[in-house]
């Protein structure tokens, strides 16, 4: 006799709960900068459930998904530029200062460009697909250093404010809440995503492409839909994060941010969907306290994220696994 | 274009080219060899850099710096593949990645504790330091040009070692097929040291080799590490021929890129070749593996 009873998601809102409750943790504790660290962790984190998508349910280590990231923050930025001295983006696009019409502009920009990036990349696999996406984001990163008329080097600062549906991000409390209405709605989305009948073939793929291939599915399709959606999601968020910000540059799309969103997905487990969101928590208050502490924080940093990837590479919501070898070994082998 | 720049271009292009398969030349073997993805291979390139830097700080030789700090690479390139890599050579490519890039981080904050966060200057000896006026109209540095012969001679002498020697037989050999190379005979522990020990010196050797054109500079070696993987997948995941043939393609290009074309298109055409190249070929070039 089968059971249905459905597993009541506890953990989520246990997590959405204590989340909700930051800014008022951050007036109680009068702490205001708490706000903004918190913004970043469900901004990075929706970034990091995105990239996901593709690296833990798809198998593909993709190492430009800060390009998206980047990508989507200059669109936002890039019109608000426009905006403000009135001149039309190419001629007739006109700037705009608003989120509502700027973030599905990011979102139209970074899925061509994953499309493209996407067909070439998606045909190789393993070792290949992890230096082409590493050259990507190398190719995005120096577009953007070398488009003088956006800053260079130095990166574009946001003088025009940006507004969503009225709301300025300067108002942080309220745009904590979007923040984190947008990692519930992400939570959910992949969720649903990974379930469906699309998630089955695409973590098919993961275990064994041919077998997919055998019976009878192409999965091109399946990856390269993956691939965008993926792309898309962390595009929002970096267009979100900008915003926040006020400022983009080419450092916020470097390589090394590609190695950090990865491995806060590594760090939460990504065999889950949500485990991102607290690897992305986890790997933002270290960097945090660590380098409260020593101006050498990338030493410890990177010693533990190699110990992680020696001895707990699924992560931390599959450390009972490790933990449960450890104890129930066969003595004698 | 004056004909006169075109053969200066032409000379700093096949030099960035050189330099690239010096660094490529490791990565691609020790990616074919041993199915490591080794993202520390920047890391050699600047550790390779600060030692000679640091030997020349106590000998007062260009050339003497570089022949010791060329073991000295070798030797950490070593140690670094028997205390961290070795146990990462049948993981997955995601936790290859992950220890090389936490590796990354290490190595710059070392490098910062122990020499300092600013870049070091790397003098150049009077001899090297001038111009040499090549023909009528082209006065051109004479550092570069021995750079350009160093880097074309290790090249050659590569060459020759993986095509003509025994012991590069066998590296052409764990590289074509691991498996079968070991059932004939092939001491392939004893080749993955050698193979990591040579890359990791020609890494360095890179690395020295451009300090006193740009400076020492913590991570200085990341940028040409993309660089060198971009070389590495166009060329064939290992192949050496194909490494020295993307790399002076990539050096060639990039050069006349940044010169001919406006700067946004510049700055990315080795990327847009490479997708070109790629789109076409998917396994690269030169494919080692058949």
């Amino acid at each position: 006799m089968k059971s249905h009873t459905r597993k009541l998601p506890v953990l989520p809102v246990i997590l959405f709960v204590a989340l909700a409750s930051v800014p008022l943790l951050a007036s109680w504790l009068n702490d205001p900068f708490m706000i903004r660290i918190f913004t970043r962790i469900l901004l990075l984190g929706v970034a990091a459930m995105g990239l996901n998508l593709i690296l833990g349910f798809g198998g593909f280590v993709s190492l430009m998904h800060a390009a998206f990231f980047g990508l989507g923050g200059y669109v936002v930025a890039i019109m608000a530029h426009h905006e403000m001295y009135a001149e039309p983006l190419f001629g007739f696009i006109p700037g705009s200062s608003s989120l509502a019409l700027t973030i599905p502009a990011a979102v139209v920009v970074t899925a061509l460009f994953a499309i493209l990036s996407g067909i070439v990349s998606m045909r190789t696999a393993g070792a290949f697909f992890i230096m082409i996406t590493l050259a990507f984001n190398q190719m995005v990163f120096y577009l953007f250093v070398a488009l003088q008329e956006y800053g260079g080097e130095d990166g574009l600062q946001i003088l025009m404010p940006v507004n969503l549906f009225g709301l300025d991000p300067a108002n942080r409390t309220s745009f904590y809440y979007v923040c984190l209405a947008l990692a519930g709605l992400t939570w959910f989305g992949l969720s649903r995503i990974v379930n469906s009948k699309f998630g089955m073939v695409l973590r098919g793929i993961a275990q064994n492409e041919g077998r997919i291939r055998a019976i009878g599915i192409e999965p091109m399709r399946y990856k390269l839909t993956a691939f965008v959606l993926s792309a898309v999601i962390v595009a929002v968020a970096g267009a979100l994060s900008v915003a926040s910000q006020g400022f983009v540059s080419p450092a916020d799309l470097a390589w090394t941010r590609s190695g950090e969103l990865v491995i806060m997905a590594v760090i939460g487990g990504i065999t889950t969907v949500g485990g991102p969101l607290i690897g992305a928590a986890i790997f933002i208050l270290l960097e945090f306290f660590i380098s409260d502490l020593t101006i050498y924080w990338q030493l410890p940093f990177g010693l533990l994220i190699v110990f992680m990837a020696a001895f707990c590479p699924k992560g931390l919501a599959n450390l009972p696994i490790p933990l449960r070898n450890f104890w129930m070994r066969p003595r004698h082998a | 274009m004056t004909f006169a720049l075109f053969v200066e271009q032409l000379l700093n292009g096949v030099q960035f080219g050189t330099m690239l398969f010096l660094m490529s030349a490791g990565l691609t073997l020790v990616f074919g060899i041993m199915n490591l993805i080794n993202l520390t291979h920047g890391s050699l390139y600047m550790v390779g850099a600060y030692f000679a830097v640091t030997v020349l700080s106590f000998i007062p030789n260009f050339a003497v710096a570089v022949v010791l700090a060329i073991p000295l690479t070798a030797v950490f390139g070593i140690l670094l593949d028997k205390l961290v890599l070795k146990y990462f050579y049948a993981r997955s490519h995601l936790e290859q990645v992950l220890a090389t890039f936490g590796l990354i981080f290490v190595f710059n904050d070392t490098v910062r504790l122990l020499w300092g966060p600013a870049s070091l200057p790397m003098p150049l000896p009077p001899s090297l330091d001038g111009s040499i006026e090549l023909f009528p109209g082209l006065i051109y540095p004479t550092f570069r040009l021995v750079v350009l012969a160093c880097g074309l001679l290790v090249a050659g002498c590569l060459y020759l070692l993986i095509t003509k020697t025994r012991a590069g037989m066998w590296v052409r050999a764990g590289a074509n097929d691991r498996a079968m190379a070991t059932a004939l005979g092939v001491n392939v522990p004893y080749v993955f040291t050698a193979v990591f020990a040579v890359g990791a010196a020609l890494a360095g050797f890179a690395g020295m080799m451009t300090a006193p054109i740009t400076a020492v500079q913590v991570g200085m070696g990341e940028p040409i590490l993309i660089l060198a993987l971009v070389v590495t997948v166009l060329g064939g995941i290992g192949s050496v021929r194909g490494a020295f043939i993307a790399a002076l393609m990539i050096g060639i290009v990039d050069t006349f890129g940044r010169v001919l074309l406006p700067d946004a298109i510049g700055s990315i055409c080795i990327y847009i070749l490479m997708v070109v190249i790629l789109a076409v070929r998917p396994a690269g070039l030169f494919p080692a593996r058949g």
